[in-house]
């Protein structure tokens, strides 16, 4: 670690740390408030029917029960299109997705809810709710959706295609096109073209904390709510909308979240709880049972990809062209056009065409999940590029190094880059122990890839108030998942030159905070932190004007280093001029809302070794490196975390985790034993190697490192089961029936 | 409304008693009758290992115990870890190796791995990989809670 730094880069205990292994730390299904009741969402058993009728008076009925509400109880209002961070909505999706009116598109939609005096009364008056059905014929892979004839989700849905409205009815909500130079005489320069099919499954973020929502319909007219999110001023904001209700008559409560991966971004039961509330007159909480959470939240879209690459006899790729079709589930808005915007992303190519296609799907409405949509585009990408090394003979790494995206590359979407670490992650790789091992034994393979994700910036707001005893509170809007209180205090005290326990982080409700956009996005250590950052210099900014007060000059002379304020020969602490505030004007708070422009890409790349049991086709890692471009680890722990986490995420995908739909559309693995996550038992330790070529943007360079270690594991496992099983793998996940299939297909 | 039951058991060390119903999960009585709400509820069927705590010397998921077979039995949860203001080192060492990101399941991995300990002083990697099989995180990828299990039970027996 460079030592131009005192705090970023070391590896402080985190501020929340004893609250998180004594089990003090509130999470949204921990708040009890006086007088709270139970709600219980009732769900449909169909994947697509017509509501042709409900009654709920038996269970309104039930002993115990406070209220019960439907897609009916909603504000009537003309529908509209609304963003609400995520692109433009009409509303009436939004809140179809909440309570569902008129059709149901999934199984597991909610349709009705109830409250109670306890859960399971307010469980039991469900069952008592009777809804008439007139069920419908499904569709749940996009190729299906795609086809004339197939069962349509939404009669009022019109293709937009390559940015224009049509009047095309259907299940594509959009087919977009990214054209860089002319990638037919691009295919014409190509001494080798390899092209294939892909799919992947659908998946879910599979974070352990269910979806929960606690609600309060004040007698003031004001909703207050107390939830798990990943961004709390989206609650706010989706709520005020679908309750018809100002933004300031919604205060948002974060409380610890249990993980989110992007699938906490959704709003599901806010509103419903608000609804609740308003009905009964009390509050009411909401906590979704596991099953719901599989079945009607989260999942990250399957997909079928095609990718076709062009290269020359000595390795440079001539041309790309990718096709992808993305699953949206029930409504529009799949990640089909971030994963476009990655697909080719690693690499400098000048002939590119990308075709993208949004396709409803009688599943539930998917949702970003960590680099969403760029590890269905790598594990095409980086699949067709390890089969073109070993066509062209050249290895792996050297070929991707031919080829890789620098500064000055421009995406086919548009982007040129400013300096990124595509280029160092793979001489990291390259360079690396793990690279150069023997790896011996039958049935034994390696397979490397890389991937990338774009980050974002967004707005954040950060204050900080000075304490008398040298200490500073400071207080943010950005939910934290995975340790972001202490990386964005350690770069506010990497400013004022305190050590990172002197800065007393708090993420606090959208009253008491300026607004901040979602935790995701890798965005932030990266935007949070940077306000953090400028903020703690607006303190540094009125600390020099007392101190001038107190030494009777100005402030432009007064010089600040590691936290000791001179001038003159006179000298003082931070800590001795905090002391002094009241005799020098008062308090200090520094104060920044930010929206920062200068977002830095993050490549990353995997090595692993695999075995394959050529008896039951079961994949082991043996061994994994994970790399990434951090930009600048402000705490690496934290950092390597975020990338062990991703690859093991990674891994589940590739190997394991999917979606096991009955032809009717109904989830048949939706627990958490049969949809099968990694356990401990299943892994090697998950090695880490950091590269650091720094955002030139960002005061410490961050680039933020939540996304890009989940793009290439998919890929790099099924190039190590080629060399272990002699198969190529062009289907998630590779479980074992697949692996076996393949291998007794093998010519 | 079902008639409740009287029980009686003895939670981290401090003689309890609680009225559930029969229905209700351990799970359930701990954090909502009693307060203790560091288990936490992950699956509710025995799957993710979030709610794990110690009964009578075995650990178990207390979302497949119902309230009622707590009479008479001893009970030891995340919050019963600590002594007084120390920590265990066993928290000191997730603190130390960042072995906890978003934090949910930490106090089940936690619980499993002091009866691990209690049990063997000196686990290898793999039988702290197999002992902690059944508490699922999604954060970490398991790596530094390994980690951090094995550096304590380095430092305690050293």
């Amino acid at each position: 670690m460079s030592s131009q730094f005192q705090v970023v880069g070391t590896r402080p205990v985190r501020h929340d740390g004893a609250d998180k292994v004594t089990g003090r730390a509130l999470y949204g299904a921990d708040i009890q408030l006086a007088g709270l009741i139970h709600g219980f969402v009732l769900r449909s058993p169909h994947a697509h029917a017509r509501i042709k009728r409900i009654d709920t008076s038996k269970a309104e009925a039930f002993p115990g029960v406070k209220a019960v509400i439907t897609a009916a109880d909603f504000p009537v209002t003309p529908d509209r299109i609304v963003d609400l961070g995520e692109g433009d909505t009409p509303l009436s999706y939004v809140r179809g997705n909440m309570l569902a009116s008129g059709k149901v598109l999934y199984k597991g939609h909610a349709v009705a809810a109830v409250a109670a005096t306890n859960v399971h009364i307010a469980e039991e008056a469900a069952s008592l709710i009777e809804v008439e059905y007139e069920p419908l014929p499904c569709v749940l892979t996009a190729p299906d959706a795609m086809k004339d004839g197939a069962p349509i989700l939404h009669d009022d849905l019109r293709m937009k295609e390559l940015g224009e409205a049509t009047d095309k009815p259907g299940n594509v909500a959009e087919h977009f096109r990214h054209v860089k130079g002319a990638v037919e005489d691009g295919f014409q320069l190509a001494d080798k073209i390899i092209e294939r099919e892909f799919s992947t499954a659908t998946v879910h973020q599979g974070y352990i904390e269910p979806h929960n929502a606690t609600a309060l319909w004040n007698n003031d007219g004001r909703v207050l709510v107390w939830c798990s999110t990943q961004g709390s001023f989206v609650v706010r904001d989706v709520t005020a909308c679908v309750l018809d209700l100002p933004v300031s008559q919604v205060k948002v409560t974060p409380m610890e979240i249990g993980g989110g991966f992007g699938g906490k971004i959704p709003v599901y039961l806010e509103p419903v709880a608000a609804l609740l509330s308003k009905k009964s007159g009390r509050p009411v909480k909401i906590v979704m049972p596991r099953q719901a959470v599989l079945e009607a939240t989260g999942p990250t879209p399957g997909s079928s990809i095609k990718v076709k690459i062009g290269a020359t006899k000595d390795g440079r790729f001539t041309a790309a062209q990718a096709t992808l079709a993305y699953e949206a589930g029930a409504y529009p808005g799949s990640m089909v056009g971030p994963g476009a915007m990655c697909v080719f992303a690693a690499y400098d190519i000048d002939h590119i065409t990308i075709d993208g296609y949004d396709v409803c799907v009688n599943k539930p409405s998917t949702a970003a999940y960590r680099a969403p949509g760029a590890s269905n585009a790598a594990f095409a990408t980086e699949s067709v590029v390890d089969e073109l090394a070993e066509t062209l003979g050249i290895d792996p790494i050297e070929l991707r190094l031919r080829n890789a995206a620098k500064e000055g590359t421009r995406r086919a979407d548009g982007p040129k880059y400013r300096k990124i670490g595509c280029v160092e992650v793979l001489e990291a790789m390259k360079n690396h122990p793990h690279y150069k091992a023997p790896l011996e034994g039958p049935n034994r393979g390696r397979g490397v890839a890389v991937g990338f994700w774009f980050n974002v910036g967004l707005p954040s707001s950060v204050n900080i108030a000075v304490n008398a005893d040298g200490t500073v509170n400071l207080v943010e809007g950005s939910t934290d998942i995975g340790g972001t209180r202490t990386s964005i205090a350690m770069q506010a005290a990497e400013v004022l030159g305190l050590p990172a326990e002197s800065v007393l982080p708090s993420v606090v409700d959208t009253d008491s905070i300026g607004f901040t956009a979602v935790t995701g996005g890798s965005r932030t250590t990266f935007a949070t932190g940077w306000a953090a950052h400028d903020a703690a210099q607006d303190v540094v900014r009125q600390i020099k004007e007392r101190a001038a007060a107190l030494w009777e000059t100005t402030a432009d002379k007064v010089k600040h280093s590691r936290g000791v304020y001179s001038c003159n020969g006179k000298s003082a602490t931070f800590a001795e001029l905090a002391a002094k505030l009241g005799e020098t004007g008062g308090p200090v708070v520094g104060r920044a809302a930010i929206n920062p422009r200068g977002v830095g890409g993050s490549f990353s790349g995997v090595i692993t070794d695999v075995e394959v049991d050529p008896d039951t086709g079961k994949t082991t890692i043996l061994r994994f490196t994970s790399f990434q471009d951090a930009g600048r680890a402000i705490h690496p722990s934290y950092v390597e975390g975020q990338m062990q986490g991703g690859s093991v995420q990674g891994i589940g995908w590739a190997l394991n985790e999917e979606y096991y739909m009955s032809a009717d559309g109904v989830m048949q693995n939706s627990s958490l034993l049969d949809y099968r996550m990694p356990t401990s038992l299943d892994l090697p330790m998950i090695d880490t190697h950091i590269v650091e070529v720094p955002n030139p943007a960002h005061p410490f360079g961050v680039r933020g490192v939540g996304e890009a270690n989940i793009v290439p594991p998919p890929a790099a496992i099924a190039n190590a089961i080629y060399r272990a099983a002699g198969v190529r793998m062009r289907r998630l996940p590779m479980n074992p029936p697949a692996v076996m299939e393949a291998v007794w297909r093998k010519p | 409304m079902h008639k409740k039951v009287h029980v009686q058991a003895t939670i981290n060390n401090e003689p309890v008693e609680f009225l559930c119903e029969p229905r209700q999960s351990l799970l359930e009585c701990l954090r909502d009758i009693l307060g203790l709400t560091g288990t936490k509820e992950g699956c509710n069927d025995g799957n993710c290992g979030a709610c794990t705590v110690v009964l009578d010397d075995r650990i178990v998921t207390s979302c497949l115990v119902l309230g009622v077979e707590a009479q008479g039995r001893k009970i030891t949860t995340i919050e019963g870890i600590a002594e007084g203001h120390k920590l265990h080192p066993l928290q000191q060492a997730f603190l130390e190796n960042a072995a906890l990101q978003c934090g949910v399941c930490t106090p089940g991995f936690l619980v499993a791995a002091k009866a691990l300990l209690d049990a063997e002083p000196n686990p290898s990697e793999e039988r702290i990989r197999l002992w902690l099989a059944n508490n699922l995180c999604r954060c970490t990828g398991y790596d530094k809670i390994v980690r951090a299990v094995k550096q304590c039970a380095t430092e305690v027996n050293a």
